[in-house]
């Protein structure tokens, strides 16, 4: 007879509930999301030179070493092969503007992995998406650095330039959309070229990384409500479009949202999750302070998955309703 | 009889084992919002502690004619009184700080810890110890407060009570003199001082435990050479 012990290709895992299934362990996962990450860095080396690249090593870097401290400090077992840190620093770099300082860099990853996940008590725990911790607290820290922009130029020449959205909200300007979709425009290290970010995320949709009902749902709440606005005044506010391909919002959509932790686990409730996001970002970005609203649109919903999760429970089946 | 505690432990009390912002999470409203500057921490500190003790001195000595059904609307007029005094005194004397610490001085009425140790000790308790409580109490807010302000002034606008400390080459972080500074330095420091106390707990069970054991050994070896 057969039992678990002795076969060495089972092993029994105890953890509580709720479980994720899924045909890949965390660490296969956590490798394969950094190879769909791999087309934003080409399109920000492309667009932006290769000195994004000093940034995203040093935001790496900083996020390995601070979770490797940190479980140190805390006797308990380096966990870092499994990549989730890597995968934090990439997504923190690629959302940072371009020709950042590469000393705050390393502040927000510092930031990201300690505040935003280990205080939590590590992978798994984290309430808010690690890496969108770190940039609203660099966001925070220095307000002017983050929103300095820079065009994209093919060269370390620095320009600096408004993004689509501000240019939207301070100028009433719309940007080309062909523009924005191939990333030549201002914005992010990572996030301007939607073509890139596109070719990662339906990579991870296709392989059934990350689950396709929080990007559907996102993608359909702008386009709603966007176009709500759009149909009301299509002089004052932009077309659906644009809000589908400017600023972060395909990358929050695809990268950022679906994050495993940080996203309900319910059916009903990604869409809820989903739709309450594009909600709030359509409404920060046309009647809000600053131009972008992805980051602080999915760090509110993030607050808000343990009631979607408590609300959109499935009944027993048989079960008191 | 309930054993007495010594006056230094009710005084060291207030400073850690119970203290009011890190343990019993009280007066959070003035912790959270004035203490953008180490100066202003000390300011808030130093002033809630006088209305204290004054409060707790006053109240004590009268626990005995207060009646127990108007007894909050008494500590009230009491603790009121004495924050009048602090803010007319400030007004004139400190105009500047009494221009930065704003509405949050009169505010110092409604704080929960003053009203807290006036229900829950002074009301109960000899003149002396209850000021001696509010010492402590007053001297764990003030501790509390400056250090809050002295961590987010260094790290806000690189410097302590005026002089500067960090390097030029430093960029301050503004998010430390927003509120979110505030929250976020305040949930530290409370890990930090639940860290080290549930660390001399766990110390202390331990020694516990091994004396305990210890002498039940002794107990068991004794039993069985009696049998």
């Amino acid at each position: 007879m057969t039992t678990i012990t002795e076969n060495p290709t089972y092993k029994l895992e105890l953890a509580s509930s709720p479980h994720v299934h899924s045909k890949w362990n965390t660490k296969q996962a956590m490798w394969l999301v950094v190879i769909a990450l791999i087309p934003p860095v080409i399109s920000a080396l492309v667009f932006f030179g290769f000195y994004q690249l000093s940034i995203i090593a040093v935001s790496v870097g900083f996020c390995v070493g601070t979770e490797i401290t940190i479980k140190k400090f805390r006797k308990r077992k380096v966990s870092i092969q499994d990549g989730s840190a890597v995968i934090t620093g990439l997504l923190l770099a690629l959302i940072l503007p371009p020709n950042f300082s590469l000393v705050s860099t390393a502040l927000g990853a510092i930031v990201a992995i300690s505040i935003g996940k280990e205080i939590f008590g590590g992978i798994g725990f984290n309430i808010f998406n690690p890496a969108l911790v770190g940039r609203a607290f660099l966001q925070a820290a220095f307000p002017v650095p983050m929103t300095t922009w820079y065009t994209p130029n093919y060269s370390v020449d620095t320009i600096t330039s408004a993004t689509p959205l501000s240019a939207m909200k301070f100028d009433h300007v719309f940007a080309d959309i062909s523009n924005m979709f191939i990333g030549n425009i201002g914005g992010s290290i990572g996030e301007t070229s939607s073509l890139a970010v596109l070719i990662g995320g339906i990579f991870l949709l296709v392989i059934g990384i990350v689950n396709w009902r929080v990007p559907i749902a996102m993608t359909t709440g702008v386009i709603v409500f966007g176009g709500i606005f759009w149909l009301i005044d299509p002089v004052k506010y932009p077309n659906p479009a644009f809000h589908l391909f400017a600023g972060g919002f395909l990358f929050g959509a695809l990268f950022m949202a679906t994050d495993w932790v940080t996203s309900p686990l319910t059916a009903k409730g990604m869409w809820l999750y989903g739709l309450g996001i594009s909600l709030m970002v359509v409404i920060i970005r046309l009647f809000g302070g600053l131009p972008e609203g992805v980051m602080y649109a999915i760090l509110l919903m993030n607050a808000f998955v343990p009631l979607i999760n408590k609300y959109t429970r499935p009944k027993v089946f048989g079960g008191t309703v | 009889m309930k054993k007495q505690v010594t006056l230094i432990k009710e005084y060291t009390k207030g400073i850690w084992e119970t203290n009011p912002v890190f343990k019993q999470v009280l007066g959070m409203c003035p912790t959270l919002a004035v203490t953008v500057s180490a100066e202003n921490g000390i300011a808030m500190g130093l002033a809630t502690t006088f209305v204290l003790v004054f409060s707790s001195f006053i109240i004590s000595l009268v626990r005995k004619l207060i009646p127990t059904q108007v007894r909050i609307a008494s500590y009230i007029v009491v603790i009121a009184t004495f924050v009048t005094i602090v803010d007319l005194v400030m007004k004139a004397q400190f105009p500047e700080l009494s221009v930065a610490l704003g509405p949050y001085i009169p505010l110092i009425v409604v704080n929960c810890i003053i009203l807290g140790r006036q229900e829950a000790f002074a009301s109960k308790n000899s003149v002396g110890r209850s000021v001696t409580d509010a010492l402590g109490m007053g001297s764990g807010f003030l501790l509390a407060l400056f250090m809050l302000g002295s961590i987010r002034e260094i790290l806000g606008s690189r410097t302590i009570l005026g002089f500067q400390v960090m390097p030029n080459f430093y960029e301050p972080w503004l998010i430390m003199i927003l509120p979110a500074g505030a929250f976020l330095t305040l949930g530290l420091l409370m890990g930090t001082f639940a860290t080290f106390s549930a660390r001399k707990k766990r110390i202390e069970r331990e020694f516990i435990l091994k004396k305990h054991t210890s002498s039940r050994q002794i107990i068991s070896a004794t039993e069985g050479g009696a049998e």
